[in-house]
This record gives structure tokens, sequence and C-alpha cells, in this order.
């Protein structure tokens, strides 16, 4: 697939730099997944326009439009509290940027109202944008971004500013409008769900560079910086492999499902991690003593942070708090089973 | 709870209030109410109404007509010597307007720096036109302070949504800008127009006193207290009782503030 946007983008500000290069395909959809304050937000606003690059190139279908000011180009952008025209309908807010591209008012409504009905809202077109629902206002917003035919769209956090239940809805339209829609997408969240529902390709963005990047799966697998660790839930840790063995400097040596030698990362997640008041006997592998630093219910589980060699999540059930009788500074000992211990090169 | 007024606080506020209300108590008293419906209706006062209606209203058109885009820039355009603008813009604010109207002669009268050069097309001075000047030199700060506020308030946000949209700077302040801010722009016309119907130094300085053509209702109050007092306080009434439908329009916004 040709690449519809290319772009890299540098943005010095206030002792911040930010430097990332994008890509995205038509029909593509790429998410900037990240940390708040990670330049995520920057990042889309220089590709609409809002910021200068200090450095760096947008490319648009073969065009270098970075010089171009944000009404001169083809881009649509929902913004995060989606800032509807408060004075216009829903109807004209749509019909906003045809009406800019110099189309004639009753054509501009006759197309808003097309976009309109095709987001679900044919019913609401005369209402005013304190009138609309949150999950009603995103929809109208998408509509009016769709209306300019833009080769790109950005979406910047999308569905934070809904309600869990009504995100779950909007999160299903908005991934259907995705996928009819034939120009490149870039959106910016930090909810990995988002993410990894939206997205064809996920970019990690941690202070303003680019940590990894893959499909979701890819990256939900093997993440390779804490963050992404932490939001796709698994224990990561750097180490040296020499076959199934990798070791973790200063701390340990862990078997790994897979043979590998030189820096890799390891994986596994709090599932895999059994606790046990004395040494367990039999496989004498991953097993080391540890001290619990604190017990969260998470789910119908409860999640069991440890101190010691390494710091470890661990996800036990109710029936093995009470049986162990977990409490914080209670001595411990943990064990991982070396079949869902994955190492992957760093 | 709320504590008690403390005496050294209660008796100084009445006071205040008192010296505040009673001369107004005083003209409502002192009106003329059996006759009030005749001497309304007499040419003197009509015309002066009608002049003063018509100047006011044109002077606020003026107003807003340069006020706004003035506005705009002393919100949003950096330029140096921004703030030494925005202080010669309120100077009127605090200028005694016969001052103001000594000024304006020495500009556009017959022999100002400026009357000069169009001395042979139109005159300013004493005439309706004048008026219109006087009012709108001493009103404009109003408007312009009323509207700057209004936009710096605004959410900038709102027209980067526009920009996104392929709206021009032109179209943006046009059809985001300005709808956003109407309600700044409309207190600010009100408060506007109020100050320029109220106008008389600068007034009756450039302008001078011909009734029809110069003569506004605060000239016509102040004209008649030499020889007719009641005529005066029914001007007067009419004048406040325009002001007390301002102050009522501007509820809202400026007393529950």
């Amino acid at each position: 697939m040709a690449a519809v946007l290319s772009a890299r983008l540098v943005v010095e500000r206030d002792g911040f730099l930010l430097d990332v290069s994008i890509e995205a395909a038509a029909g593509e959809v790429v998410a900037l997944l990240g940390p708040n304050g990670a330049g995520k937000t920057t990042a889309l606003r220089a590709l609409a326009g809002l910021v200068r690059l200090s450095r760096g190139e947008i490319v648009l279908d073969g065009e270098a439009i970075h010089e171009h000011p944000a009404e001169r180009r083809s881009v649509g952008m929902v913004f995060q509290d989606y800032l509807l025209f408060p004075h216009l309908s829903a109807l004209d807010n749509v019909a906003f940027g045809p009406r800019c591209q110099g189309t004639p008012k009753a054509r501009a409504r006759d197309q808003a109202r097309d976009w309109l009905e095709r987001v679900g809202l044919g019913a609401h077109l005369h209402a005013r944008p304190r009138e609309l629902s949150g999950g009603q206002a995103q929809r109208v917003a998408l509509a009016r971004a769709l209306a300019v035919r833009p080769r790109l769209l950005l979406l910047d956090e999308p569905l934070a500013a809904l309600d869990a239940h009504t995100r779950l809805e909007v999160r299903a339209g908005l991934r259907r409008h995705l996928e009819d829609f034939g120009g490149a997408t870039v959106l910016v969240t930090h909810d990995p769900l988002d993410a990894m529902v939206l997205a064809d390709r996920l970019v990690v963005v941690e202070n303003g560079a680019i940590v990894q990047q893959g499909s979701p799966a890819e990256v939900a697998r093997q993440p390779r910086t804490d963050y992404v660790a932490r939001l796709v839930g698994l224990n990561l840790y750097r180490g040296v492999a020499a076959g199934h063995r990798v070791t973790i400097a200063g701390a340990l040596t862990l078997s790994a499902a897979e043979e590998l030698s030189g820096p890799v990362f390891v994986a596994f997640p709090p599932s895999a991690v059994a606790l046990f008041r004395t040494r367990p006997d039999g496989t004498p592998r991953n097993t080391w003593a540890a001290t619990i630093a604190g017990v969260e219910r998470h789910g119908d589980q409860f999640r069991v942070s440890l101190d010691g060699p390494l710091s470890v999540s661990a996800d036990v059930t109710a029936a093995a708090v009470a049986d162990l009788g977990l409490l914080p500074a209670q001595e411990v000992w943990v064990a991982v089973k070396a079949t869902e211990t994955h190492a992957y090169p760093a | 709870m709320r504590g008690r007024t403390p005496w050294g606080l209660a008796v100084p506020a009445v006071a205040g209030m008192a010296f505040l209300v009673l001369p107004l108590a005083g003209l409502l008293v002192r009106a003329p109410w059996p006759t009030l419906l005749v001497r309304l209706a007499e040419p003197r006062v009509v015309e002066a109404l009608r002049l003063s209606l018509l100047t006011a209203t044109a002077a606020t058109a003026l107003c807003l007509v340069l006020g706004v885009p003035l506005a705009w820039l002393l919100a949003r355009a950096a330029f140096p010597g921004r703030g030494l603008v925005r202080a010669l813009v309120t100077v009127p604010l605090v200028l005694p307007p016969v001052v103001g109207g000594v000024a304006l002669l020495l500009v556009f009268g017959r022999n100002g720096l400026a009357g000069r050069w169009f001395a042979g097309v139109f005159s300013l001075p004493f005439t309706t036109a004048g008026v219109v000047v006087a009012e709108a030199f001493v009103a404009m700060p109003f408007l312009v302070i009323s509207v700057e506020g209004t936009l710096r308030a605004a959410d900038l946000r709102y027209e980067e949504a526009a920009a996104t949209l392929g709206a021009s700077r032109w179209t943006v302040f046009r059809r985001v800008t300005l709808p956003l801010v109407a309600p700044g722009v409309t207190a600010g016309a009100v408060l506007c127009w109020a100050r320029a119907l109220g106008e008389f130094g600068a007034t009756i300085t450039f302008a001078g006193n011909f009734p029809g053509t110069t003569q506004t209702m605060p000239l016509a109050v102040y004209l008649a207290l030499e020889n007719d007092p009641d005529a005066a306080i029914v001007l007067s009434l009419v004048l406040l009782a325009v002001c007390v439908a301002v102050l009522a329009a501007l509820r809202d916004r400026w007393i529950r503030a």
C-alpha cells in the first residue's frame, strides 16, 4: 500500500522536544498511544497545521503540506471535547466545512444531512450542541470532520469525554465509520482498549519519541517499555539470554519458553505467578523469596505487588489470599511457570 | 449564620444609598405629572428626543464599525506598543468631555489639523454629524473594553476547529468569533449608546447648541433649567426612564455579577 501520509514531525517548545515519524496508508488507522504529556496531541496538532513544525515535513498524497495553513490542508479533525460551534445547529455545524470550500448553502446542507443520517443522527438535525448527549455530540463532530472529505482524519482522544457505557457503543460505531473511510486516520489515545479496537497499527510515544510500534497484537504480546507493559498487564524485564536461561542483571536467572542469545526482554502475565508460604517442592526453576508490598482487588481476583530481587505483580484468587493470609511485609515464595515466561529480542 | 452588620458600616452604607437614590426620588416628586403628556408632546422636546436617539444610534454604529476591529486587534494581535494603544483607547473614559470637545475642534475644526484638508467639501463642527463624532469619541472606550474582555475570555479552540474545516481568517471571524462574542458586543453597544445619549460636554463644545441640528436632550435640559424648570424636569425624566430601561436590559450581565 502506498502511504497517504508520510510525516516527520519535530516540534521544540519550552524545553520539550517532539520528534516522531508517522506513516499511514489509505484506509489504515494508526493510533498514537502514550501517557499524558508524551506529545501525542502536539503531533496531531502539527499534522492539522495548528502547531508549526520546528523541523521535518508532512507529505499528504505526494504533496508537501507542512507550509500550508490549517485551512488549506485536506485534513479533518475531531477534537477531544468536540468543539461543536454552540451557536449553530448540528446541521449547520456539519455544513460549515463544505460551505467554507465554496459549496452553495443548499447543497452544503444536503450533504450535511446525508452525513448526519449516516452517523444515525437524522432525527437531531436542528438540535443545538448543548441539547445533544455526549455520544451524539461525538458523532456530529465525526460527521463534521468527514464532511470536508479529508484525505487525513485526525481524532484526538475521541472517546475520552464519554462515560463507560456510551463509550462502548460509540467505539463500535466509530470503528465502522473508520472502516468506511478511504483516507488515512491518525488517532490519539491513552486508553489501550481504544487503541486495540480501533487501530490497525499502534505507535507508542513516550517523552516525545516513538518507543515501540507494531500491530496491536504484537505490542500487546511483546511490550518494550514499562509503560506499555503496564497497559497490557504484563510483568516486563530486560536481561541477557543464553539458551532458555535469561539473566536479569543484579537479580536472578529465569527460564523462558524461547531459546535466544544476547539482550532480550522477558515478560509474563500476573496470572502465571503462584505464591506459597514455604519454598515449593518439585520444579526449582523461576522460584524466589519475596516480600508483599500491597494487595488490591482486581476484577474478581486480587493483585499482589511483590518486592524482592524482581518487582512483580501476581494475580491470585480470594481463596488464596485467605489461605496464605497475605498481608503487607509478609515473606512468601514466588513461582513463575517457565512455559508462560516469554523472551524476545531487545 | 451571617454575623451582625457593625454600626460603623451600616450607617454610612444607608447614607450612601440615600445619597444616590434621593435626587432621583426628588425628580419624581417634583415632576409636573398633570401636564406631563402635554409637555412631552412639545415640539422642542420631541425634536431634542428625536435628535438624541438618532445621534446616539449613529454614534453607536460608528463605534461598532471602528471599535470591534480595534478590540479584536487589542485582544488577538501581538504588536509593539499594544499596552500604550490600550491605554490611549481608554483615555476618553477619564478625560473631561469638554477637553475632548476642544481637542476635536483643534483637529476637525475649520482651521484644524484635519479639518483644513476638507474645508471646502464639508465641515463637522456645529453640525448633526459633529454631534455623532463627539458622542462616538466619548463612548467608544465602553464598547472597546467590553468587546476586548469578551474576546479574551472566548475559547480560541473554536477558531482552530473552524480553521481545520477550511475557514479563512475572515470567515472564522465572521462566522465563529463574532457570534461567540455577540453577548459582549451587545452589552458594549448598549453601554456605548447610553453614554452617547447622555453626552454633554464634548457635544456643546464641538457641535454647539442649535435646536433641531445639535441640541440633544442633555443640552435641552441644561438650557431649559434657565427659563422653564418644569420642562427641564420632564426632559430629565425621559432620560432617567431610558437609563432604567438600559439597566434592566443588562440586568443579567452587570447587576447580578
